[in-house]
């Protein structure tokens, strides 16, 4: 019985535990309840894809209320691919939170951060899954409203006024989308999103979906931290305990690249998107300054946390410029790096937070001799590490090839190398803080004898990310099976595969 | 002259709009920031409740001799809406609070260059 009502259990299995996280309170009980339900929801997920994969998209009428005039979720081999990721990782993130959050959230808050987990996780599941766009609006205030107190559970008083900064953005953000889905509703008269695109293709490109499309751009640039609307970001994900920036960096940003290419492509229809607005030039021009603006300044960063946090608004660049080179490959890249990202981003913020957990302190000088004293967390850290710069046989070697090979299908070769370089740049930021761990001794006044390696409850999942981010890069064949199918079966019914081959 | 009396409703919610965007970047204190926020959010709502007005319709609830009816579901969307306005200024007033507790100060400018500089 439970086989047809998957997607709706991918959204419920989270939503019905947080309240009961909630009740319970404070104890290991909550722990192993939320760990539970994220490993339910991962395999929901795996059960989604495999079907998917094997019988096409999967529409599901809440409530027996059959689309347009009901909430429709739909699951296609898009969606199911990154909801993987996304419930994948935050369960290894929850397998990590115990031991984190012990030494960074004050213990009577414990009960809080897994309810606001389990609701961002919920809301990021739902965006993922929904066919309808005002309920994918309510998802996104779901999930944003739990990560911002997410970042404000930390001890370090700097964590409000970033939690502020990122509830002025998100919410900007998300009423500029709640604006152009009106705008859209009132030209079309619908909100299921197969309909919509319908209807927007069979209207004259009027002013009203003009500006629709304008409002809803903007709208998700914030939430996917676009240069230059990712102000909000660096300091949430330094201020934030490092259990939730390893979370919010895996996760959050990669769902609204997701809302963007669902919008993008599903509904708008890459025909109108990228010839009649000439889109692909913005994007392009954006990302590529989001690469070098953004690893440059992670380069020059003392803190170990915004080092990662501007690499993420950089690797987001990466993910927009394989959207913006506008055929199959490029879109493959696109996605593929947004699993592989997950992957990596999530693996190094689990590092970071192990040498956190015993040094206390995150800047690059707290890694001097990290390589002797914590040599499993600074091997994963240096793997990941080597995962971003993208070097073979990791997982980010995979998706940088597949960018790379977009951009000389398309004999953009200056576009090429400038992916080239800015891999360059994640080899100085990566490179300082693998240098500082195994090229220097422990600082004087540092008892060295104390700082021994990471609990076991934080080297598991940390390794397990480690793991797949080199399984990943060896065996890719589930990755590109899926995003394959994903990026056919978007650009399907439009003529601009021809005309861009 | 009639752009502007025909679609007056749409000229107050650009007006609030902007106003309140304003406001949200513009004001030093936080909690003028959050209320900022809602003047926004608000507008929004405007925007919605009257698109879904349909000249000559009445409010939807069947009459005998009616033909014409207002659509409804813009209003039913608003107040999902409004529901998570409300709880995004219930959220951004408690951090002002515990911003105040922490730093002594609401005011942007007085604690930016504490140690907050990113």
């Amino acid at each position: 019985m439970l086989e047809q009502h998957l997607p709706a259990l991918a959204i419920l299995l989270p939503l019905i535990a947080a309240p009961i996280v909630f009740i319970l309170g404070r104890s290991t009980v909550v722990w192993l309840l939320a760990t539970f339900t994220g490993a339910w929801a991962s395999i929901v997920a795996f059960q989604l894809l495999l079907t998917t994969l094997a019988e096409g998209a999967i529409h599901y009428s809440l409530g027996g209320w059959s689309a347009p005039w009901g909430i429709e979720l739909t699951v296609d081999a898009l969606n199911a691919f990154v909801l993987l990721a996304v419930t994948g990782v935050s369960t290894m993130v929850l397998v990590y939170s115990k031991e984190s959050i012990a030494k960074e959230i004050d213990k009577a808050k414990h009960g809080f951060y897994y309810t606001a987990y389990l609701l961002a996780m919920a809301g990021l599941s739902g965006i993922l899954i929904t066919g309808d766009a005002f309920n994918l609006f309510v998802f996104l205030e779901i999930s944003s409203l739990a990560t911002y107190t997410l970042v404000s559970l930390a001890s370090d008083r700097r964590c409000l006024t970033a939690a502020f900064r990122y509830l002025i953005m998100g919410t900007i953000g998300a009423t500029f989308i709640l604006i152009g889905v009106g705008l859209l509703y009132m030209k079309t008269g619908t909100l299921n999103m197969l309909d919509l695109a319908e209807r927007i293709a069979a209207f004259d490109r009027s002013r009203t979906i003009n500006t629709g499309l304008a409002f809803i751009v903007v709208g998700v640039s914030i939430k996917l931290a676009l240069f230059p609307l990712h102000r909000w970001l660096p300091p949430a994900y330094t201020y934030a305990p490092s259990a939730v920036s390893s979370f919010l960096a895996s996760t959050a940003t990669k769902v609204a690249v997701y809302v963007l290419i669902r919008f993008i492509f599903t509904i708008f229809g890459p025909d109108y998107v990228f010839y009649d607005m000439g889109m692909d030039m913005v994007f392009m021009f954006l990302a590529i300054v989001a690469i070098f603006k953004c690893s440059y300044m992670a380069a020059v960063q003392n803190n170990v946390k915004t080092i990662l946090a501007f690499s993420s608004v950089a690797q987001v660049g990466y993910m927009v410029l394989g959207i913006s080179l506008v055929t199959t490959t490029g879109l493959m890249a696109g996605l593929i790096h947004i699993f592989n990202h997950a992957l990596m981003k999530s693996a190094l913020f689990m590092a970071v937070g192990a040498v956190f957990y015993r040094v206390g302190s995150v800047e690059v000088h707290a890694f001097k001799g990290m390589g002797k004293q914590m040599p499993f967390t600074m091997a994963a850290f240096t793997i990941a590490g080597l995962s971003i710069i993208g070097v073979p046989l990791t997982a980010g070697f995979v998706s940088k090839w597949y960018l790379v090979s977009a951009a000389l299908q398309q004999n953009l070769w200056v576009i090429a190398v400038l992916i080239l370089l800015g891999s360059l740049l994640a080899i100085v930021y990566i490179g300082r803080i693998v240098e500082a761990a195994y090229f220097h001794d422990v600082p004087e006044g540092r008892d060295a004898s104390k700082l021994k390696e990471a609990p076991l409850l934080m080297l598991i999942p940390m390794w397990v990310m480690v793991l797949a981010n080199l399984y990943f890069g060896i065996d890719t064949s589930l990755t590109t099976e899926a995003v394959g199918h994903a990026s056919e079966w978007l650009f399907q019914s439009t003529e601009l595969l021809e005309v861009a081959q | 002259m009639s752009v502007i009396v025909d679609y007056y409703n749409y000229w107050i919610v650009v007006f609030l709009m902007m106003a309140g965007f304003y406001v949200v970047i513009s004001a030093n204190n936080l909690v003028k920031k959050v209320v900022g926020l809602n003047i926004f959010q608000t507008s929004v709502f405007m925007l919605y409740i009257s698109m879904g007005k349909v000249s000559g319709g009445t409010a939807p609830i069947i009459i005998e001799g009616v033909t014409q009816y207002s659509n409804p579901l813009p209003h039913v969307l608003i107040l999902t809406a409004i529901v998570v306005g409300v709880a995004t200024t219930a959220v951004g007033l408690s951090l002002v609070i515990r911003i105040k507790h922490a730093y002594g100060t609401v005011e942007e400018n007085e604690f930016q260059n504490e140690d907050d500089a990113i």
